[in-house]
């Protein structure tokens, strides 16, 4: 009983700030259909300001608070949706999720660039009031200020903005956004204004969980945020991403069973090692896939999206004869002038990083195919990656079966769990399977890679170079071939399923998914299957770079922020062509390189394809297709009076 | 033996009666029109006909099949085909691949390996018949335009040729006319006549348009608020007083 209780007092003030940010999410989720994944993003802007006023420039708590919650916070919001969000209202829905994939990896960037986090770590961030180590007891019982103080606001918070929505004229048309936009915007509502109101309102629901959540950690990171926020994204799923109270019961449910779990569940068992700090993805995960009320949600689409411009064409199916003969010499040329400068020219470092770069683009051929192909987003790419490497590294190292065949066991492993986690999840299409790829790779993250049998003990398996035949691989100049090799083999692949059935059907369910049913195909085995391929893909591409590296190591190479980086950078250079997949693989290799060349922080990385995310708005095709297309229109322009002249 | 048969399908939508215990049937080859006014539960029907909604009672079935709880593709590969009355289209494509790729499902070779091995590409027969059904609509002109550059009236004529690519037995058209001019319509009903001598495939034609429907169909359906209100032979249901009072408004027709 006593433990029992002093659970619940624990757990309550973390329910109390889950219940913030789902509703935070579910408020703007409702009123623009963003479904915002940059949430912890924004909480992290609010604590770090917080942090560096309060903290490292001595300012007193109540100004601090101020400039970081009541000013910063709800500035963000205000600026997301006037720049970003605001015009993507009628884009499909894939366009908005993309849009805040690529704030959730450049915001955080932006601040640590610029409050300099990178050089001096933000360590002993504090709280809103003063003393809030202070413990106060009743009886047996013991609660700290800053606990009582999180209660207090929380509940503050959510009472003000339900008084707000009760009792203003401009909370009424807000609660009637919820409700209906359609009948809103027939009633006259000026929605960019309603809009506006409540990314302020929701940016300082975010203002307000970040300092509230900051002192639970040792140190200020965006890591924790995000990890946080998959808890509150739970909790709005609880809520069928439409109940403002629900959102705050599912957040306190939250809170409270995970302290439960921690308190019941004998320390040390594998049970208690596993399920304690997975519950928030698997709690997530089962809510996707079980929760009645999400099941019959469909994601929000704005009937008018049907007029919008269809997705352009690719470049290589508009272009003339000549031109293709053309642009097929040119690739030719550059491949081989590439090829003549690894063999003569680049040193071990070099050959090194353009084999990463090589093996990177196998990886990200699977983005092509999952996003590119079926239109879904997946953030579990980099997981598949893992699992191939891991497959690879174990099979070698416990029943010495050859590398190669390992490789390919690992491809296949890979594929098989993809098509697992697709089963459950792919009727649910959209954000909701975005999220369920997400609360898995969290849950390998923090609980499979530390099985023996799977991520390995404490260091990282490691991994040989593989042997064929009379070919030995070992050689970092063989092995470059041979990642050259498979890449050629897994494009002209990719390129085969797009221009055949698969490819054919899927395009068609991209377009209408009732009338693709309606001719007779299957939706779910089609999207498994894209799912599958995918990650096999990403599998094999995972084996080839634990060989490369000399080992498996997933902290450095496949981690969960990792894969929202690849799926950013494919994203933004061209998610539908292969060459898009190739240059990603050379972007994420090189363009490092070119960083420190000029002197940057390595953090502009994120910052320039976060925010080069942002024209996937504008460009669905990417950037790379994008200017192809026009410099190809050019020529061919030119092509075009010549032979008239 | 009867091609379709519906049999007391109901279903309400929140409260809202759209449905209440229809009964429908159509014979093989047969030419049958559905009429009603606006909201009457037409498209409705046609919807729990082909499993995209579940209706709450009844029961669906098609050449001797029940279809309860059959997904929307295998009751589409029974024979069942439908055209949408808030055009459904494959936006992106190009018209000539709109009936591809329903030519594919047709065949229903969705296998992964093949495409791998290089077999999925298109074949010239699949072209050849695409070409027919195309020149059969009068949608050569368009063939390798991208979709949205087409009329409203000749993108329902691409959903009348996506349909008739899977070979249906049973072809249930939502007002196709609606979009398209007199002579437009003069030459779609001429192909569906065409089409049904040459395939001999029934059709469920749902109309506003009620010199279509008297020119098209033998016989005829009638609802109003969800319930088939009469049913018949044409000529005697656009003839019953009821009919006139409830559709036409007690007009003369
Ligand atoms: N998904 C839905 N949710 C709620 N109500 C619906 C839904 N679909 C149809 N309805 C309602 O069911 C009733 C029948 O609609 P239905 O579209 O079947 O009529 P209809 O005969 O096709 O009309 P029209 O001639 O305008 O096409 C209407 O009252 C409509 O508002
Ligand atoms: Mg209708």
């Amino acid at each position: 009983m006593h433990d029992l209780i002093s659970a619940l007092l624990r757990g309550f003030p973390i329910g109390c700030v889950y219940g913030l940010v789902a509703v935070g999410v579910v408020l703007t989720y409702k009123t623009s259909g963003v479904f915002n994944l940059a949430f912890g993003a924004q909480a992290f802007v609010s604590a770090a300001v917080y942090f560096v006023l309060h903290v490292r420039d001595g300012w007193p708590i109540a100004p601090a608070f101020a400039v970081a919650v009541l000013v910063v916070a709800p500035v963000v919001g205000f600026v997301l949706d006037l720049a970003l969000f605001r015009h993507l209202r009628s884009a499909p829905p894939i366009a908005r999720h993309v849009v805040s994939i690529g704030l959730l990896v450049g915001i955080p960037a932006i601040v640590v660039l610029a409050l300099h986090f990178g050089t001096s770590p933000a360590y002993g961030p504090r709280g809103i009031v003063p003393g809030g180590l202070v413990v106060y007891r009743f009886g047996e019982y013991a609660v700290s200020r800053d606990e009582l103080t999180t209660i207090v606001v929380t509940f503050l918070a959510v009472g003000l903005l339900s008084a707000l929505l009760r009792l203003t004229a401009a909370g009424l048309r807000m609660r009637a956004v919820v409700e209906s936009p359609r009948m809103t915007e027939l009633a006259g509502v000026n929605a960019n204004r309603v809009g506006s109101l409540s990314w302020m309102l929701s940016g300082l629901f975010a203002g307000l969980a970040g300092v509230l959540l900051a002192p639970l950690f040792p140190q200020v990171s965006a890591d924790n945020f995000f990890l946080l926020i998959v808890a509150a994204i739970a909790a709005a799923a609880f809520a069928s991403l439409s109940s403002l109270p629900l959102a705050l019961v599912g957040g306190l449910l939250l809170g409270l069973i995970g302290q439960l779990l921690a308190t019941w569940l004998p320390t040390g068992s594998l049970l208690a090692q596993g399920l304690r700090p997975s519950f928030p993805f698997v709690a997530l995960f089962v809510l996707l896939v079980f929760w009645p009320g999400l099941r019959r949600r469909r994601e929000s689409t704005d009937p008018l999206a049907a007029v919008d411009p269809p997705p352009p064409q690719l470049a290589a199916d508009v272009r003339s004869r000549e031109l293709t003969l053309l642009t097929r010499a040119l690739t030719v040329v550059a491949a081989g002038v590439g090829l003549w400068w690894v063999l003569a020219v680049a040193n071990a470092f070099w050959l090194l990083l353009v084999t990463q770069a090589v093996i990177l683009s196998i990886v990200f051929l699977s983005v092509t195919v999952i996003t590119g192909m079926a239109g879904q987003i997946s953030l579990a790419q980099a997981v598949f990656a893992a699992i191939g490497a891991f497959t690879t590294a174990q099979l070698a190292n416990r029943f010495d079966v050859p590398l190669l065949v390992t490789v390919l066991a690992g491809a296949a492993i890979a594929a098989i769990v993809g098509a697992l986690l697709a089963l459950p999840a792919v009727r649910l299409g959209g954000i909701h399977l975005t999220l369920a790829t997400l609360a898995f790779a969290l849950f390998f993250e923090n609980v499979l890679v530390k099985v023996d049998w799977i991520g390995g003990s404490a260091v990282p398996p490691r991994v040989a170079r593989p042997v064929l035949g009379p070919i030995d691989f070992a050689g970092d100049r063989s092995f470059f071939f041979l990642s050259v090799a498979v890449l050629v083999v897994v494009g002209s692949l990719v390129m085969l399923v797009r221009a055949g059935t698969t490819g054919r059907f899927l395009r068609a369910l991209g377009g209408s998914e009732v009338a693709a049913a309606a001719v007779g195909i299957n939706p779910a085995r089609a999207r498994v299957t894209a799912f599958a391929l995918s990650a096999a893909i990403a599998g094999l591409g995972g084996g080839l770079l634990a060989m490369q590296q000399g080992q498996a190591n997933y902290q450095a190479d496949f981690s969960v922020g990792a894969g929202l980086f690849w799926i950013v950078i494919v994203v933004t250079l061209g998610a539908r062509t292969v060459e898009g997949a190739v240059q990603g693989g050379a972007a994420l290799k090189l363009f490092p390189q070119a960083l420190k060349a000029v002197g940057l922080s390595l953090t502009w990385q994120p910052v320039l394809f976060g925010l080069g995310a942002l024209t996937f708005a504008r460009h669905p095709e990417g950037i790379v297709e994008h200017g192809k297309r026009t410099s190809l229109a050019a020529v061919q322009r030119l092509l075009d009076r010549r032979t008239r002249t | 033996m009867s091609l379709l048969v519906a049999r007391g399908v109901r279903k309400t939508f929140a409260g809202i009666v759209a449905l209440d215990d229809v009964d429908l049937e159509v014979e093989p080859g047969e030419l049958v029109g559905l009429i009603g006014p606006n909201g009457a539960g037409k498209t409705t029907l046609f919807n729990c006909l082909l499993g995209i909604t579940r209706p709450d009672r009844g029961s669906v079935g098609f050449a001797g099949r029940d279809l309860a709880r059959m997904p929307v593709y295998r009751r589409a590969r029974l024979g069942i085909g439908r055209t949408f009355q808030r055009v459904e289209l494959f936006s992106g494509m190009t018209v000539r691949d709109h009936l591809l790729v329903a030519e594919r499902a047709r065949r229903g070779d969705g296998a992964l390996w093949k495409d791998v091995l290089g077999l999925g590409r298109l074949r010239r027969d699949e072209v050849d018949r695409s070409e027919r059904t195309l020149e059969l609509l009068g949608l050569a002109d368009v063939a390798d335009r991208p979709i949205e550059s087409l009329s409203l009236g000749r993108g329902r004529l691409v959903e009348v040729g996506r349909a008739l690519m899977t070979e249906p037995r049973l072809l249930m058209l939502d007002e196709p006319s609606s979009g398209l001019d007199r002579s437009e319509t003069d030459a779609l009903v001429a192909t569906l006549h065409q089409v049904h001598r040459e395939r001999d495939i029934a059709i469920v034609l749902v109309e506003h348009d009620v010199d279509m429907v008297r020119g098209f169909v033998s016989r005829l359906y009638v609802m109003d608020f969800g319930r088939v209100i009469a049913s018949g032979a044409t000529t005697d249901v656009l003839g019953d007083e009821l009919v006139r009072r409830a559709y036409l408004g007690g007009a003369a027709p």
